[in-house]
């Protein structure tokens, strides 16, 4: 049984007076993948975003409850959103690829982290993390160029490795696969399951298919409430609540 | 039976000619447009050119001139303070006597006195041969070769404004002057030549049109460019970076937008009224200096720089934003490290074309008085070029457009056309800037 | 929860296999019917005519394979549809097989035309194959309706045709060791009685299957087995 990363409890979350995310509470296990499906507007990625704090940007959002990662309140106002993005990694939609050199995308990170005294070292974590995100064979005589060069399965591999790049725990992917073609969403896929035997990884997926290959635990949101979290055999071949069967069965109502 | 409604595609039905008839008219009134336009921007060249390119041009005489050591330095002991004391008087009859001996050489006849025939010469000539001298005073006692400015009037002949008519009440010249210079034209020893110092050299009061040059209104210029770009980039860039990034979106912000807005529609002539009040009459700063056409300048700029700073930012997308978040950077890294050099080439152009305007810009200097200056000396030193009184570009061009000989009118529009080469080479440069630094993200 | 997919083309598909199962249902009950039917008057020609509607009955067996086959491939089904599609492909085998034993049944009644009768049996496996024909309409009803419970009632009808088979049994036997020249037709109809349990059986496969498409699991209680002729000794004891 894996341990508990993220333990999230009667969390609210209100776009001013809307009531967006109602009541959620789940456990996130570690060396997991976990994925959050749901339609359209429902607030998987608002609760997503809520993980690493990225909802502090926008101004009218506000969040309430409590959201534990390693037991440790990561609203508590003690604790700098800066570091907490440093622990729980993220990767967006659109592969957004700094427009610098490959290296210098990886090494931004651990820069500014103080992750590396010198350059072997810094040298080092950018090779572990372009291996790790299945990409160093193609890029290592060019770690020059610039990272908005590669196609767009490269470059989301590039994001995916210079999210690795700070040692993260936690890896949140906002529908990463949405822009890229069938092979490079199979080769992220794939990357996806080498990578959870080292982190939890939270994925917001529009596609049913994608989150019964790649996830272990299905959570399924619907009009800001958490309808169902189970295994994901379970959700897909029974799941208990009918809302449940009616999103993945693709009935009306 | 085959269908009424079914039409051959090879046919056009009525709506379908109608339509390309209104494209085809307002395609030609677009073209009629264009053309207008061009056909203006042409007038506005070949006047500009026509009336200008004389400017760079300039009659010379070529004389040899005898350094009369009786004359210079009676003693014969080259004391420097001694020779000093001869003024530009002295050195007259030398140019008198130079301008005989060259004619009787050429064998070239006419009634006029020494003096008239020297009144040809450039009232600067004398100056001229004194700095010479007293640069070189080993050489008195010898005759050199020196080439002097022909006066307005000359220069005019030669360029088809004074003709024989026009000279019939003229006080400066006259007929037999114009033979002699036709005599000396075909000798060889007057001649018109490029003139650099139009480019480089001082204004000259109204008694010497043929001496002015734009040299150190361009250095007022410069000297002015510097301090906008020293004070309306910094400023204007970290405004924009803590309105677009760092404000709250609350009604403060809002207001102070409008305001920004607002200021750059301002008309020039009113932050002229503010820089005397503020900087000349209440922090006393020097009239008529750089410094103070500078931060004037810099007001008026601001604005402009603010608003294409702005937009710079606004267009760098979200994503690198969240990006630099996501990777764990704080709001003050993610704008210095990422957003600023995406919006750099925008920053870059929005600022070269805000000092392009503040060079073109007259009427604000209106009334801190660097309209009407004569910038006859170039400045000393640095400090000095930006404290010491001096004209701006614009400013030299609308003061030789209002002298009365019309030698300087000439000048004016050849100063316009080094303005223009200015201009252009500004924009230029941020168009080359924008192409080589846009990336793709 | 609404029934219909957001696809129509979906509903469609799935509308279509159902009906072909009905269909096919419906041709394996009325070759049951004839086969028996056959054999208790002896009809050559009907025989003939179960034995030839057999292949039919194949064919729309891989029809509804390749139409099955062809949704999971489209469709990707998940939960409830999932299972609809599984149900069927089972559903069309055991009912392929069921023709099979029915058209078996035909073919006998031929031979057994030249040997003499045996009393009372053919009206006895008349009696048990209509059971059986009941049992598979019930079934189908059952699957249309998605009643599970009625799958239930099916799968308990199944003991009453195996004490069927085992009455038979003992009754074939007394036949052949009265009289030498009983043991050919009734080795024969013997078959066919056993064909005819292991129709019922099949019977019960379907239902099995309806239980896992409405509910997602197997019958709770282990099904009955009504057949001790294999496991009971003493019933071949006369």
């Amino acid at each position: 049984m894996d341990t508990i990363k993220i333990s999230a409890k009667d969390v609210q979350v209100y776009y001013a007076d809307n009531h967006a995310i109602k009541d959620v509470n789940v456990d996130i296990a570690d060396k997991t993948v976990t994925a959050f499906i749901g339609p359209s507007g429902c607030g998987k990625s608002t609760f997503l975003r809520c993980l690493n704090r990225m909802n502090d940007t926008i101004d009218i959002c506000h969040v309430e409850g409590d959201i534990l990662i390693d037991g440790e309140d990561i609203y508590d106002r003690r604790v700098d959103s800066v570091q907490l993005r440093a622990k729980v990694g993220m990767v967006f939609q659109k592969p957004n690829p700094f427009p610098k050199s490959i290296y210098d995308n990886v090494a931004y990170g651990p820069r500014i982290h103080g992750l590396a005294r010198a350059k072997s070292d810094l040298d080092e974590i950018v090779e572990k993390s372009l291996r790790s995100a299945a990409i160093w064979d193609e890029v290592k005589n060019r770690l020059d160029a610039p990272g908005t060069g590669l196609s767009g399965g490269q470059q989301q591999r590039l994001c995916i490795a210079r999210a690795v790049a700070t040692a993260p725990e936690v890896l949140l992917m906002d529908e990463p696969c949405s822009a890229l073609d069938p092979i490079a969403t199979a080769q992220v896929e794939e990357l996806i399951d080498e990578l959870r035997q080292n982190f939890a990884v939270v994925i917001v997926t529009h596609s049913m298919q994608q989150a019964a290959r790649v996830s272990q635990k299905t959570a399924f949101f619907h009009l800001g409430n958490l309808v169902e979290y189970g295994d994901t055999n379970q959700i897909f071949t029974k799941p208990s609540d009918p809302r449940t069967e009616s999103y993945i069965t693709g009935r009306i109502g | 039976m085959s269908n009424p409604l079914k039409t051959s595609l090879l046919t056009l039905d009525a709506r379908t000619k109608k339509r390309n008839a209104a494209e085809t008219r307002f395609r030609a009134y677009g073209i009629a447009a264009i053309g207008a336009g061009l056909a203006m921007l042409i007038l506005l060249l070949v006047t500009i050119f026509g009336n200008g390119l004389g400017a760079f041009q300039q009659t010379f005489v070529t004389l040899n001139v005898p350094l009369l050591e009786e004359k210079l330095d009676k003693n014969g002991t080259r004391d420097l303070e001694k020779i000093k004391k001869v003024s530009t008087f002295g050195y007259a009859p030398l140019l008198k006597k130079a301008m005989e001996e060259t004619l009787t050489e050429y064998g070239i006849e006419t009634n006029l006195k020494s003096k008239k025939q020297a009144a040809l010469l450039s009232k600067s000539a004398a100056a001229q041969l004194r700095n010479y001298v007293l640069a070189n005073t080993d050489m008195i006692g010898e005759t050199v070769e020196f080439t002097f400015l022909a006066n307005a009037r000359v220069d005019g002949y030669l360029k088809d404004r004074v003709t024989r008519e026009s000279i019939a009440n003229d006080k400066s010249i006259n007929a037999a002057q114009l033979d002699m210079v036709d005599a000396l034209l075909a000798a060889e020893v007057i001649e018109k030549r490029f003139n650099l110092s139009f480019i480089t050299g001082a204004d000259a009061s109204d008694q010497r049109p043929e001496a002015a040059g734009m040299g150190v209104s361009m250095l007022g210029s410069f000297f002015m460019m510097l301090v906008v770009l020293a004070l309306a980039l910094p400023i204007g860039v970290a405004a924009s970076i803590y309105l677009e990034e760092f404000a709250p979106k609350n009604w403060i912000t809002d207001i102070i937008e409008v305001n920004i807005s607002n200021l750059a529609a301002v008309p020039s002539i009113v932050f002229g009224i503010l820089g005397l009040a503020v900087f000349i009459n209440s922090v006393h700063l020097p009239q008529s200096a750089p410094l103070v056409g500078g931060l004037v300048l810099t007001l008026m700029t601001l604005p402009t720089i603010i608003i294409s700073t702005r937009a710079s930012l606004k267009s760098v997308p979200p994503s690198i934003r969240d990006a630099a978040l996501g990777v764990g950077a704080s709001k003050m890294q993610s704008v210095f490290h990422h957003v600023l050099p995406l919006a750099a080439p925008g920053i870059f152009t929005g600022t070269i074309i805000g000092l392009a305007q503040a060079l073109g810009e007259t009427a604000a200097l209106l009334l801190i008085g660097m309209i009407g200056f004569i910038a006859s000396n170039a400045p000393d030193s640095v400090a000095c070029g930006f404290l010491d009184p001096n004209s701006a570009m614009p400013a030299q061009i609308y003061e030789w457009a209002q002298r009365a000989d019309p030698a300087f009118y000439e000048r004016a529009w050849g100063g316009i056309i080094i303005l223009l080469v200015f201009l252009i080479t500004m924009n230029t440069i941020a168009v080359i800037l924008r192409r080589r630094f846009e990336r793709r993200w | 929860m609404s029934n219909l997919h957001i696809s129509s083309a979906f509903d469609r598909d799935l509308e279509a296999i159902q009906a072909q199962i009905m269909k096919m249902g419906g041709m394996v009950e009325a070759a049951i019917i004839d086969a028996a039917k056959s054999l208790e008057t002896r009809d050559i020609e009907l025989a003939e005519q179960v034995r030839n509607g057999d292949k039919a009955i194949d064919v729309l067996e891989l029809e509804i394979n390749e139409e099955a086959a062809r949704v999971i491939a489209l469709r990707a089904p998940t939960a409830i549809d999932l299972r609809l599609i599984l149900s069927v492909i089972k559903i069309s085998a055991a009912l392929e097989r069921i023709g099979d034993y029915a058209k078996n049944m035909a073919k006998r009644t031929s031979v057994l035309d030249d040997l003499p009768e045996v009393t009372g049996a053919q009206t006895s496996l008349r009696r048990m194959a209509r059971e059986v024909q009941g049992m598979l309409k019930n079934v189908l009803d059952a699957y249309v309706q998605r009643d599970a419970d009625l799958a239930m009632a099916v799968i308990a009808q199944d003991e009453d045709v195996d004490q069927m088979y085992n009455a038979l049994f003992r009754t074939f036997l007394t036949f052949m060791m009265e009289d030498p020249r009983n043991i050919t037709p009734c080795m024969h109809l013997h078959f066919i009685a056993k064909n005819t349990e292991r129709m019922g059986d099949l019977v019960t496969n379907i239902a099995e299957q309806v239980v896992y498409l409405v509910t997602g699991g197997a019958p709770e209680e282990a099904r009955q087995k009504g057949d001790l002729s294999s496991t009971d000794s003493s019933i071949s004891k006369v």
